[in-house]
Order: C-alpha cells, then structure tokens, then sequence
C-alpha cells in the first residue's frame, strides 16, 4: 500500500471529507470542507466520489512526499504557491508524486483554504461514520487532531496518475467574492427594516481573527429591535448571528450545533466557499435572494460538478529564489485566516 | 426551521418533539437531519431532492396532528458523584445560592429532569426542572475546562457534559456513565424529550462504575418516565 507522508504541516491542516451528518441532533457538528465547492472539484479531478476524504490545506502550508509507490494527486489551492521539488506548479494542478519527490504548497497573496485529494482512497478508520475533523471536540480525522510532520496516510485503491504534471482547468477557481448572496432570516424580524438594510449594504470588512467556527465581520454596528438574546436553536453552516455588539458573526464548518443570538440572514450553500476563502482585512457586501434563487445556484453547481476537470500540460517554469525562501513553513504565512 | 414558541416550555417542547417523531415515523427523501431544540425543529434538507413546498407542506399536516408524543419517554437514573474531586464547584454554588454543600446535592439530586435538547458541543445535554434555589446565572467569564461526563448547572437549567470545554456552568459532580461514545453502538442513548434523575454514590464507587462503564458495561439504568 502506498503512503502519503507528511513532511511538515502548519496549524490548521485537517482531513475533510463531505461531512459528518445525521449526529446534528445529539450536539455533533458535520465540520466538512470550509469551501465545500473546491474540495468536491478537487476530489473529481482525483477521480474520487465528491464527498471524499481529502486534505484542507490552511493558509499554515503542507509539504508531502509519497512511499511505497507512486501517488495521483489533485490539488485545487486558489491563490496558494506550489512547488514540486522546487519548481513552481499551478495552483490547481494533477501529478504523479513519485516516491523522492516533494510537494510544498504554502500561502500566496490570497486565498484561505487549499484541496488535496489523493487518487484512491485515504484510510483512516472513520468516526461516526466520517472522516472529517473536528478539533475543538478532537473528533474525527487523524486522531481527531491537524496533521503534523511525521504523520503517515495509507492510500487504498490508490491511482498514480498521468506523470507530468497538468494544469487544472477549473473555472470558479477565482470566483466574485465582493457580494456574497444570503436568504433572510430564521430571526429577521429581530431587526428593523433600516438595520436590514445597513446589514445588506455593509460594507463589511473579514477579521482576521476568524478559523473553522466562524468569520467575523467588522463594520458599523447593527441594532437590534428586540433584544439579542435569543431561546438557542439550531443554526446552519452559513448562518449569521448578531450577537450584543452588533457585529455579525457567519458560522462555519466547525460551528455549535446551536445558538443563542438572532439570526439575521444565512449564506446561500454556494457562496459559503466564497466567504471562506477571504483573507482578514477583505471587504464585502451581502445581495438579499429568494429560497428559489438560491436553489437555482445550487442546481447550477451540482451540475458543473458532474463535468469532468479539463486539463492541460503545464510547461515547468525555472524557481525564482524568493519562492524557495517562501518555502520556510513560517515565512510562508502571512495572514492569520487558519 | 419549525418554530413553536419563544420560550422554555414543557409543552412547547412536547410540540417539537411529536412533529420530530412524526417526521422519524414516515421518512422524506431529501431530508437529512431534525434537530429539536427547546422551541422549534431544524430540518436539513437537500432542495434539489425535496422540494421545499413538498416538506413545508408535510410539516404543517404533521404538526397539525402530532400535538402529543407518540412514545412514552425514558427515566434514566444516572450515578453520580458529588464528592470531591468531583463536585468541583459545589461549594461556589452553595456560597451563591446561600445553602449548605449537602443542601445543593440534595436538592440536586431530589429533582427528575428533562432533557429538552443537545447543543453547543458533543452529548451536552440541556436538561429543565432544576430547582429555583439554585438558579444561580452563569459565570461572568468561563472556568477552565470541565471533566468529562461532567453534571454542571448554569442559568436555571441543568446539563451534563461529556466533551471537557472551558465553561460558564457550574460543576456540581461527574457521572460514570458516558451520554456519548463515538464507538459505542449506539453512540448516544438518551433523546431529547428523556427524564433523568441523578443517584449520589461515593467516589470508590464512582471508579467501580467508570471502571464497569469503560468495559462496556451500561451503568445508567432506565425505567418508564412519567408524563
């Protein structure tokens, strides 16, 4: 069997698959990919079911090698550096890893979260029923932790791939972050017509302080009409609380499985990966849609996962010196998103 | 989201949990976790499998007719350790509530509660039914993180705790039974809409029975819950 070894790995880095679901009703979160969209594509570029166990990659970097055979690997990191042996790849690209070789994938200028899938399958013994981790409850994944250096996975059914590296060519890779699409409610009625509005307009500006529970928003503070606190209920990935400052919070992947606070309005399932994907600092604004449009953009997203990944031979471009020094595991973060 | 009320109340929760029944009785294609909470019923659901006029429309007959639960609840009596090193908090608790330590274990533990949902973490059961005296609010900043299993009161409500999180609750002692274990099948035992008692037992025995417990062994006993 062949290995995906880990040689270095900064905070943050987890194994994802589709979800841990039908466990929302005893207080057990899905956790899952927090830009579920990339994580799919990238496991059907590897040619693996869309809900598989992939890597997440946080802007803390990975660098791996194979052992015990060669390895097809997708990765899908937009606005991530990469490097085989050194030598700069795509930010979405297929290889053959072989065994000796070494590939490092670290922050860019941009982007938070990156997608390795291996072909094949990672064998890790599922928990309630998943693969996916989440920390805070040291719950799935590898041993219910990040991976760190030294951590070996075992590839079942493992594929090694077409050889020379080639260019994924993924066309939501760069997707229109500005405005991010929300359905009103469950507790909009926790707000006036006006705050409503201020919400919608923002703009909005991505603290840096956000991770896998939640994003932070910064801005100038809504007012609630009716109090903020509410009797706890569930809340969905992309819902947005607005606690007593103010502020609204959008609950992620590694969200409670309930809250207190109103709920002013929830992120629509493919924008979610949008926001996800906003370094600290970045500034948005949300756009109001229908149940049925969201609905819509949904279907549109299911279907263009059903294509496969087009892709086309890369031509190795010679290491610049800066990269190499990016490709010191601390060096190479430069925003604080994971 | 199905909502039913506003506030922490028996018979809305009754409410919840009959449509969350009715809706485990008859399954829809597409509806992927129900998720009851004091007061209202979150449905997941996949819209490109079950169109949400469909369900909307299955929920309102439901609950139309699922005023009262179908099932009759469980009594679980757990044990559960008062004494130190266990009942950490008590002594903070009793200090607040201006009893005496062995007034807040028995009041404590005289109470029958009700499981009205999971939330926040892993197997944290929100349980009502606590006594008025020890309605004491939860901490102004959280205490580091509670054990696990731990049996902890906080904002008039009860709760037992299986995953160690710092915390704002109160720990008033720890049970050796294990509301969640990921490799047990089941995973959880106790639903929402259960009633739980707590049975005092000393320390020696509260390590017999972790010991019984982790050798896969129940030592949470069930019986038939009142109504």
């Amino acid at each position: 069997m062949s290995i995906l070894a880990i040689e270095a790995a900064g905070p943050g880095v987890t194994l994802q698959d589709g979800g841990r679901h039908g466990y929302l009703r005893f207080g057990i979160t899905a956790a899952g990919p927090m830009d579920p969209l990339m994580h799919a594509s990238a496991n059907r570029a590897a040619g693996n079911p869309l809900d598989a166990t992939a890597i997440e990659v946080s802007t803390g970097g990975i660098t791996v090698g194979a052992a015990g055979g060669p390895l097809g690997l997708a990765l899908l990191a937009p606005g991530f550096r990469v490097a085989l042996d050194g030598a700069a790849l795509p930010e979405a690209v297929a290889l053959t890893l072989e065994p000796g070789q070494i590939l490092a994938v670290r922050a860019g200028d941009a982007g938070s979260w990156g997608y390795l899938a291996v072909s094949g399958r990672l064998d890790v013994a599922p928990v309630l029923g998943s693969n996916a981790t989440h920390t805070r409850s040291a719950l799935g994944g590898f041993d219910g932790r990040g991976l760190a250096a030294g951590d070996r996975l075992p590839v079942a059914d493992g594929r090694a791939g077409d050889g020379a590296p080639h260019r994924l060519v993924v066309p939501w890779l760069a997707r229109d972050a500005r405005t991010i699409r929300v359905v009103p409610g469950p507790q909009d009625d926790y707000f006036a017509p006006d705050q409503i509005a201020a919400f919608l307009d923002g703009p909005w500006t991505v603290s840096p302080r956000g991770d896998r529970m939640a994003c932070f928003l910064d801005g100038e503070p809504l007012k609630h009409a009716r109090g903020h606190d509410i009797v706890s209920d569930g809340v969905a990935m992309g819902a947005i609380q607005v606690p007593g400052n103010g502020l609204p919070i959008v609950l992620m992947a590694d969200r409670q499985s309930t809250g207190g606070y109103p709920k002013i309005a929830t992120v629509i399932g493919p924008d979610i990966g949008r926001i996800a994907q906003l370094r600290g600092g970045t500034s948005l604004t949300f756009q109001k849609v229908t149940v049925a449009e969201a609905v819509a953009a949904r279907r549109i997203e299911r279907d263009a996962l059903r294509e496969p990944v087009a892709r086309e031979p890369v031509v190795r471009t010679d290491f610049a010196s800066d990269f190499l020094l990016g490709l010191n595991l601390v060096g190479g973060v430069t925003d604080g998103a994971g | 989201m199905v909502e039913f009320g506003t506030t922490v109340d028996p018979a809305i929760s009754d409410r919840v949990l009959a449509l969350d029944d009715a809706l485990g009785a008859a399954p829809l294609t597409g509806l992927l976790e129900r998720v009851p909470t004091y007061r209202s019923l979150m449905l997941h659901y996949d819209p490109l499998v079950l169109d949400r006029e469909t369900l909307a429309a299955r929920v309102r007959s439901l609950a139309a007719g699922a005023t009262a639960r179908a099932a009759t609840p469980t009594l679980w009596t757990l044990p559960c350790c008062y004494d130190a090193p266990h009942g950490e908090d008590i002594v903070q608790v009793a200090d607040r509530a201006g009893l005496s330590p062995d007034a807040v274990v028995s009041t404590h533990a005289g109470a029958t509660y009700r499981v009205y949902m999971y939330g926040f973490a892993p197997g944290f059961a929100y349980l009502g039914g606590l006594a008025d005296v020890l309605a004491v609010p939860r901490r102004q900043s959280p205490r580091p993180p509670h054990p696990r299993n731990a049996v902890m009161i906080g904002g008039g409500l009860a709760a037992v705790a299986t995953v160690p999180m710092p915390t704002g609750w109160y720990v008033l002692g720890a049970t050796p039974a294990r509301l969640y274990a990921p490799e047990r099948d089941p995973s959880f035992f106790v639903g929402a809409g259960d009633q739980i008692r707590f049975e005092p037992v000393d320390a020696a025995t509260f390590d017999a029975l972790t010991a019984r417990e982790a050798a896969g062994e129940a030592v949470a006993r069930r019986g038939e819950a009142r109504r």
